[in-house]
């Protein structure tokens, strides 16, 4: 059953230094304030996993908790770069990182695999791609049916999945509407899970067939108000396009990165951007 | 008919009439979007578009800065997860064509979103395959359309994120259960073609005003015209009002975001 805890109790039990930890939300509800307070509480060696890094791991790799990432798309959407994993891939600041990348395709099965139990995915993917020479996680297995080649990649089992979601109601049932991304994947495939959610309510009043997390399946529950915030949360708040935008410029600069972090996330306490 | 236009809106406008109404197109963000949704908003109504993000038959009003946004969900018929997307509505079987843009292609339309340089010691670190790779393969075929310059047209890509027709044009052949790959590309100064033999990107139509010595200019292998060269028809006065009101539209919605400080 899911405990409610605050956000700082809840990153501090579950998310310790060296551990593989999923924060997913694609593009839609991306936990940035549990993904601040992993930064706060100063994790390190941290192995991330996230279909698009976005700018979320873009912080954490320049705030130095990165020692490998495992992506499939790491740009800023619609703006370009991401300028702290460009700078750790290139030229190895704050410390060079592990990458190891996939595509799409292959880390939604990885992700649905995991919660299926799985130790692989199956997939009709990589055809002729360079992606295999480079990722030796990727490999090519013949179907035993009809002989047909198929990629295959292990499954996403993390540690920790952190996810935020709109709301939760007292029990710590979680339920997650709009673009929903592989959050209930990410969230089953981790041994533990952590959910942030706008607010708790009485009653989630949800449809038959609605995106819902069941309390019992969840480590804990955390309000996080804002929390996916710049990116956004479907009926609450949207996506702040502009800073996105604007994220390009301090994050090109390393001295204007450090600015930022520590104005909005070290000296931010529990209400950081 | 308008000679009032910019070679960007010639683009745009020549990816857009690649889309047939009736098509299932999956989506990539940036120019293919913008195209995608002006052959909807103009000659093809009924064309289905899906984006990565889960979004099924999404109609959005503005063109979304990301793959995510939330006019897209808003917009859709459905939203479904992102495992469902790939491996039901993609893999499946359910897309007809796929609409990319790329960092660099090659003469066998092979992409590299991947980086440019040596893998270990990148000399440019670019976002990576995203969807791509898998779009590539399993659509029944793909537009591509990006910019010409000699930067991102390219004899070999330094790497191969996303296969055209492999580094030898064969790459294709005897993979079961694989799409037609690039069959169109277009950029703000041609149209291309694989070769029917040799797969090899041929221009069959150069935009109204540019040489076969402009293309050939901006190409990084000693590119071929096909012997039956056209003249690409120039946008209508109306495709190029909707372009414009959509860009209009869009740059007023991104701008209208609060600023980056939370209030």
């Amino acid at each position: 059953m899911a405990e409610f805890l605050s956000l700082h109790d809840a990153v501090a039990r579950y998310v310790d230094d060296g551990a593989t930890v999923c924060m997913e939300g694609f593009t839609h509800l991306i936990p940035f304030a549990a993904g601040h307070e992993v930064i706060r509480q100063g994790k390190r060696e941290l192995t991330l996993i996230r279909m698009t890094p976005d700018l979320i791991y873009d912080q954490l790799i320049g705030a130095g908790c990165v020692k490998k990432l495992i992506f499939s798309w790491g740009g800023n959407p619609g703006v370009g770069s991401l300028h702290r994993l460009r700078d750790a891939v290139e030229k190895g600041w704050p410390h060079k990182i592990e990458i190891l990348e996939h595509s799409h395709a292959a880390m939604a099965c990885a992700y649905e695999a995991g919660a299926a139990g799985l130790p692989l995915a199956v997939l009709r993917g990589y055809v002729g791609s360079d992606l295999p020479k480079v990722n030796d996680q990727i490999k090519f297995i013949d179907c035993p049916f009809t002989g047909e080649p198929l990629a295959a990649v292990p499954s996403v089992r993390p540690d920790v999945s952190i996810v935020h979601a709109q709301k939760a109601d007292r029990q710590g049932n979680v339920l997650v509407e709009g673009i929903i991304g592989v959050q209930k994947e990410a969230v089953l495939a981790a041994k533990s899970s952590i959910v942030t959610v706008e607010e708790v309510v009485d009653d989630l009043g949800v449809e038959p067939n609605a995106c819902v997390i069941p309390g019992w399946a969840i480590s804990a529950i955390a309000v996080a108000e804002q929390g996916a915030y710049p990116s956004y949360a479907h009926g609450y708040y949207p996506r702040n396009n502009r800073f996105y935008k604007e994220w390009d410029t301090i994050a090109r600069d390393r001295d204007a990165f450090s600015t930022w972090l520590d104005e909005n996330v070290y000296n931010a306490g529990g209400a950081q951007q | 008919m308008s000679t009032d236009y910019t070679s960007a809106e010639m683009m745009t406008v020549t990816a857009a009439r690649a889309l047939e109404n009736g098509m299932t197109c999956f989506v990539g963000i940036g120019l293919p979007s913008e195209a995608a949704n002006l052959a909807r908003l103009t000659h093809a109504p009924d064309v289905v578009l899906i984006y990565e993000s889960g979004t099924l038959q999404t109609m959005p009003e503005v063109l979304p800065l990301s793959i995510g946004d939330g006019e897209l969900c808003e917009s859709a018929l459905t939203t479904v997860s992102v495992p469902e997307m790939f491996r039901y509505w993609l893999q499946g079987g359910h897309v007809s064509v796929g609409f990319l843009g790329t960092a660099q292609i090659d003469r066998f339309a092979n992409l590299n979103t991947t980086l440019i340089g040596d893998y270990a010691a990148p000399k440019v670190r670019l976002p990576g395959g995203g969807g791509a790779p898998e779009i590539a393969t399993c659509a029944g075929e793909v537009f591509v359309t990006l910019k010409h310059s000699k930067r991102t047209f390219v004899k070999d890509v330094d790497f191969v994120t996303t296969l055209g027709f492999g580094r030898d044009g064969k790459g294709r052949d005897g993979v079961p259960n694989i799409g037609k790959g690039p069959t169109r590309v277009i950029t703000d100064l041609c149209m291309m073609r694989p070769d029917p033999d040799t797969k090899e990107l041929t221009v069959t139509s150069l935009h109204p005003g540019v040489t076969k010595e402009d293309v050939i200019e901006a190409t990084g292998w000693e590119i071929r015209f096909t012997d039956a060269l056209e003249t690409t028809p120039e946008p209508y006065a109306r495709e190029l009002e909707v372009l414009r009101e959509l860009k209009e539209r869009t740059a007023r919605h991104h701008a209208g975001e609060a600023p980056g400080e939370r209030s």
